[in-house]
């Protein structure tokens, strides 16, 4: 069963702006799925309309088969979003704003406690409950947000970057509780800017251009059609001249940094081999970009 | 999906606010119609006697209570409603299924809380001037609850409609303040000259300020079971102007 479908969702602002232009989309009960595009691609007009919170010009979404704007408390009921911005009300406290959020999903006072009590516990927030949410940092506010959005068992949870902004340990903290959420049977949709995060947690990718789908389909087909590796190497001794590597491309960044690109045919041994025949000695090397990286820009440019 | 548990956990939130900040809220009306009772009604109103058949301080009571209620109930929802959207947790209720009639009915439940309120605080400081004894106890109850009403619905459509802070304070200082001050509160419309009372009978305050003072001692300028209709008439107006607000996502949807 999807877990949600989009069929021709268009989008038109007042303006004249065209945001999307006719948009299909599945996405299957139980995955993890990445939902990509650069700034004003048409990522955050799509969850708008998807979570009712943007009003489509035209075109249909069904949330496990409950259309939206037919059946619409029960196509509501299935979705918890976090958005990209923080929206709650900054004076009230961390535990009543989740707890309000189960009233509005009509939870019954006992139950809402204590799916208020297990959702602020798993994003370790328990013992800031009664905190001011001003109060708490950025961190903590993104994580109140996904206590929130959980907190009536959604069964699809929309994640709207949620991890911009945050450091490194947090972003890497909220991976292991978003794959959490996943394994206990939540689909999740994530937008994100940071494609690393997406290579790593998603199962299927969708990527937005213009208001357009120009990608769909699995991570790691998709990845297999990465034919280039990029690579930066740091030397032991300076070049004057990028040097000349059979099959491979090469730029000098520093005096002492080469830059590689090598087709995905031709080994590491192969690579270090024709460099030692130049007398080029290796200290390092990293991966030059993010291997969804490369592929993200080939796709949109 | 209970609606019920939606609709008292909005109402809730709406009550615990107003009442949280109760120093902003409920303090500044007892105090500001003190000094209407001690300077109106007993130092100036004892130079101008009796207006049919009451003293001028009792006559004033009605009419300061209703102010209350009218621009406690208007602010409420107004300001609420306002932040709501101007903090962007009008989304915590658009992405969940809080059917539009429960949005509207909880902010409004918040809005009669704290007119009804403040109402009860003004005629408690009334009381410590002058003795009231009322003649028509529903008349006051059903004038009291339709005005707080009729007036929280005004406060969500002016914040719906309202992109800043400015915009929540045009209404309340530039048509409901001169509404209420020459909505008969100090005043019976037969002071006025004849062209004056027939402009007076265009402001729909003075209906509810009349009929309230009918439910407190029996005397108004006008007839109150129309006064009561038209009160009830715009209520419906307003609500269906509401509804269709949050329907269509006027001033709260992209």
């Amino acid at each position: 069963m999807n877990a949600l479908s989009l069929r021709q969702l268009k989008k038109t602002y007042s303006n004249g702006f065209s945001a999307l232009k006719g948009i299909d989309l599945d996405v299957k009960q139980g995955d993890f799925f990445a939902l990509l595009g650069a700034n004003g691609a048409g990522k955050s007009t799509t969850i708008g309309i998807i979570s009712s919170l943007v009003n489509s010009t035209s075109g249909t979404v069904s949330v496990f088969g409950h259309d939206l704007h037919t059946q619409t408390r029960q196509a509501k009921s299935c979705i918890g979003l976090v958005p990209q911005e923080v929206n709650f009300n900054q004076f009230e406290t961390v535990k009543n704003i989740v707890l309000s959020q189960a009233g509005y999903y009509g939870m019954p006072s006992k139950a809402a406690k204590i799916s208020t009590e297990r959702c602020l516990k798993q994003m370790q927030l328990w013992d800031k409950r009664d905190t001011v949410s001003r109060r708490l940092s950025g961190g903590m506010k993104r994580r109140v947000m996904i206590a929130r959005a959980l907190v009536h068992s959604p069964k699809l949870l929309i994640l709207d970057e949620p991890t911009a902004g945050v450091d490194i340990e947090i972003r890497r903290s909220m991976w292991s509780m978003m794959k959490e959420v996943n394994q206990q049977g939540t689909t999740i949709i994530l937008t994100t800017h940071y494609l690393e995060e997406a290579e790593n947690l998603c199962r299927n990718i969708a990527i937005i251009h213009q208001g357009l789908i120009v990608e769909h389909s699995d991570m790691a087909t998709l990845l297999s059609r990465i034919n280039v590796n990029h690579f930066l190497l740091d030397l032991a001794q300076p070049l004057e001249t990028a040097p000349q590597l059979e099959g491979c491309f090469c730029e000098l960044v520093e005096s002492k940094v080469l830059s590689v690109s090598v087709p995905k045919n031709k080994s590491m041994n192969q690579l270090f081999a024709l460099l030692s025949a130049q007398q080029i000695e290796v200290i390092s090397l990293k991966n030059k970009s993010n291997r969804l990286e490369q592929l993200f820009m080939d796709i949109v440019q | 999906m209970n609606s019920l548990i939606a609709l008292q956990t909005i109402a809730y939130k709406e009550i615990r606010r107003f009442v949280r900040i109760w120093p902003q809220t409920l303090l500044p009306p007892a105090i500001t119609t003190a000094l209407y009772f001690l300077i109106f009604g007993k130092l100036i109103g004892s130079r101008i006697g009796m207006i049919h058949g009451i003293s001028y301080m009792n006559y004033i009571v009605p009419g300061i209570i209703l102010m209350s209620i009218i621009s406690h109930s208007y602010a409420n929802v107004v300001s609420s409603f306002y932040s709501t959207k101007f903090q962007h947790n009008i989304e915590e209720l658009l992405v969940s299924p809080v059917p539009n009639w429960v949005i509207l009915l909880g902010y409004i439940l918040g809005g009669i809380a704290r007119g009804l309120l403040v109402g009860t605080v003004v005629t408690a400081i009334s009381l410590l001037f002058t003795p009231i004894v009322i003649q028509h106890l529903t008349i006051a109850l059903l004038t009291a609850f339709l005005t707080a009403t009729l007036f929280s619905l005004a406060g969500f459509i002016n914040a719906v409609f309202a992109d800043s802070f400015d915009d929540i304070s045009l209404i309340p200082n530039f048509v409901l303040a001169p509404l209420s001050y020459l909505g008969g509160v100090f005043y019976t419309v037969e002071m006025l000259p004849p062209v004056w009372q027939r402009i007076s009978l265009a402001n729909p305050i003075l209906y509810m300020v009349n009929a309230f003072r009918y439910g407190l001692y029996g005397v108004s300028d006008i007839e109150i079971s129309f006064a009561l209709i038209m009160t009830t008439g715009v209520i419906l107006f307003l609500t269906g102007l509401s509804l269709f607000l949050l329907h269509k996502g006027i001033g709260i949807k992209n």
